[in-house]
């Protein structure tokens, strides 16, 4: 099943192009890789699936991007976030307590009963793979956490809001190799309910965990294929010439 | 290399120096009208009314006056500074009108304190017939507070991180739950300051309340807010200059209540915003 289809996808930040004539699909229960040096776009086109470039003054699009078969423009912007999460290349904690940090997306979108939002922070810090970790400290700030421990966190508050697809933005960026390690686990046992797509800047983790993985460059899409044709057999040079290193 | 180190010693004294010249004039203030003042205070002077053309009893009508316009004058500028701030920073896109609500804004903090009395008198004194009352005094006090409140409370909101915004946005709340629940909370102590800043200066004004409240000699409290009422430094400029006689220490007496009153407010905005930074999480 196709999630995100996008068509010839161009968009723009004032003069700037920063996509250029994209056309990918996104399946379902898959987790998409996206590589490519900066600048490249994958960013952009990471931000453009919940329409977090909206907030840019001076963006633009042209082309076609559906999700679901319908195009994003005529969704409701707060109903595809909630479908689309996001997890960001820093651990973005709110300033409130663990709990509280879970509970936010549920508690904005209406649920009242303290005993549901209890059982879904729980559920949610499960799937995080952070639950026994913090299980009895869930009133402390969350700027207590370690910085792998927030970026689980913020995972969790992802999942709270029950999304069907979920962005991350380089999320191992500034994690030591143990917690960066402990979310690709996470994201592994999480596309089997989810449909996950990844920007990242190491190529190694691409590898490791992505079933697909779309190569950019200078806004436009390169070459998409199954990753171990991407590592080993890719069709385009330049693909190649990335992955072993030769820029970036 | 010698040189340079005298110079460089040179060059340090005399920042020192200039420095030292502003805590001076400070410093000599509080020092002076403390000393001249202070034998003045006591619970009569506090809490009786103006007796004998002002040159004996007390300054509490004086006192009670100033309190009354303050928490009018916030009353009113709070609410609409705090809203028209949150539209300027987190609505208004960049065009020529919000760029001419901006102008105006930096120009009202710019406009003499006797200009906004000449103002208020037209508008609430005379056009709106509030008379001389506390209404019309705090609402010109008010408007003169009012950039004060926008300019900081703007500050407090724009110092909230993008990143909380779009967090709580990219989780599906919306743009009014994100400024309800994550920026405002954030902007409040910035916002408290400002706001205490400006009632430190709406307490110490003279010129704004000279025609639109300030009574020269009411030895009674006001009844309701269309009353006329005393104010401190209006009574300090009364007893300094209109009467003759007043003794010298019930006028730096005078002095140092409206001293103590306004270091005392900006007392508590660095308390809040000491605790604010003690407690800040990014």
């Amino acid at each position: 099943m196709v999630k995100f289809n996008a068509k010839n996808l161009n968009i723009w930040f004032g003069q700037i192009q920063a996509l250029k004539g994209v056309s990918i699909e996104i399946q379902a229960n898959e987790i998409l890789s996206v590589i490519g040096p900066s600048n490249s776009g994958k960013t952009s086109f990471l931000r453009i699936l919940n329409r977090l470039n909206d907030l840019h003054p001076g963006f633009k699009m042209t082309g076609l991007l559906e999700y679901d078969k319908t195009d994003i423009r005529k969704l409701d912007v707060e109903v595809l976030r909630k479908r689309v999460g996001m997890v960001f290349a820093l651990p973005l904690p709110l300033p409130l307590s663990i709990f509280d940090n879970v509970a936010y997306g549920v508690k904005m979108h209406g649920e009242r009963s303290r005993q549901k939002i209890a059982a879904i922070v729980e559920r949610s810090l499960r799937q995080a793979y952070i639950w026994d970790e913090i299980k009895d400290r869930l009133n402390v700030s969350a700027f207590k956490l370690s910085g792998g421990q927030q970026q689980r966190l913020c995972i969790a508050r992802t999942l709270a809001v029950e999304p069907d697809v979920i962005l991350f933005d380089e999320p191992c960026s500034g994690l030591d190799p143990i917690s960066t390690a402990k979310i690709e686990e996470a994201m592994l046992k999480l596309k089997k309910d989810y449909t996950l797509v990844l920007v990242t800047n190491n190529v190694k983790q691409a590898a490791r965990v992505g079933d697909r993985t779309a190569f950019f460059l200078s806004g436009e899409l390169v070459e998409l294929d199954r990753t171990e044709r991407i590592f080993t057999a890719p069709a385009d040079q330049r693909t190649d010439d990335y992955i072993r290193g030769k820029f970036g | 290399m010698r040189n340079t180190k005298r110079s460089q010693k040179i060059a340090f004294f005399l920042l020192f120096l200039a420095t030292l010249l502003i805590v001076l004039p400070v410093g000599m203030i509080v020092v002076i009208i403390v000393q001249k003042g202070l034998p003045a205070i006591n619970w009569q002077f506090l809490s009786d009314i103006p007796r004998q053309g002002m040159r004996a009893g007390g300054i509490f009508p004086a006192i009670i006056g100033t309190l009354y316009l303050v928490v009018g004058a916030i009353i009113f500028a709070l609410p609409i500074g705090l809203l028209a701030a949150v539209y300027l920073s987190e609505y208004a896109k960049d065009n020529v009108l919000n760029r001419v609500i901006k102008l105006a804004i930096v120009n009202l903090s710019g406009v003499p304190s006797v200009v906004y009395g000449l103002f208020g008198l037209a508008l609430f004194v005379v056009f709106l017939k509030f008379g001389a009352s506390i209404l019309s005094g705090s609402l010109t006090l008010g408007i003169m507070i009012l950039p004060i409140i926008i300019t900081t409370s703007r500050e407090a909101l724009e110092s909230v991180p993008q990143s909380f915004r779009e967090v709580s946005l990219s989780l599906g709340a919306s743009k009014w739950q994100t400024i309800r629940h994550i920026v405002l909370p954030n902007a409040i102590p910035g916002i408290l300051t400002g706001t205490i800043l400006g009632l430190g200066r709406a307490a110490g004004e003279t010129a704004p309340i000279l025609f639109t409240v300030a009574a020269f000699y009411l030895p009674q409290l006001p009844k309701s807010i269309f009353d006329q009422a005393m104010a401190l430094p209006y009574h300090l400029y009364v007893i300094s200059t209109q009467v003759p006689n007043v003794d010298e220490k019930v006028r730096y007496g005078t002095a140092l209540v409206l001293l103590f009153l306004v270091l005392m407010m900006n007392l508590v905005a660095i308390i809040i915003r000491y605790n604010f930074r003690k407690k800040k999480k990014w």
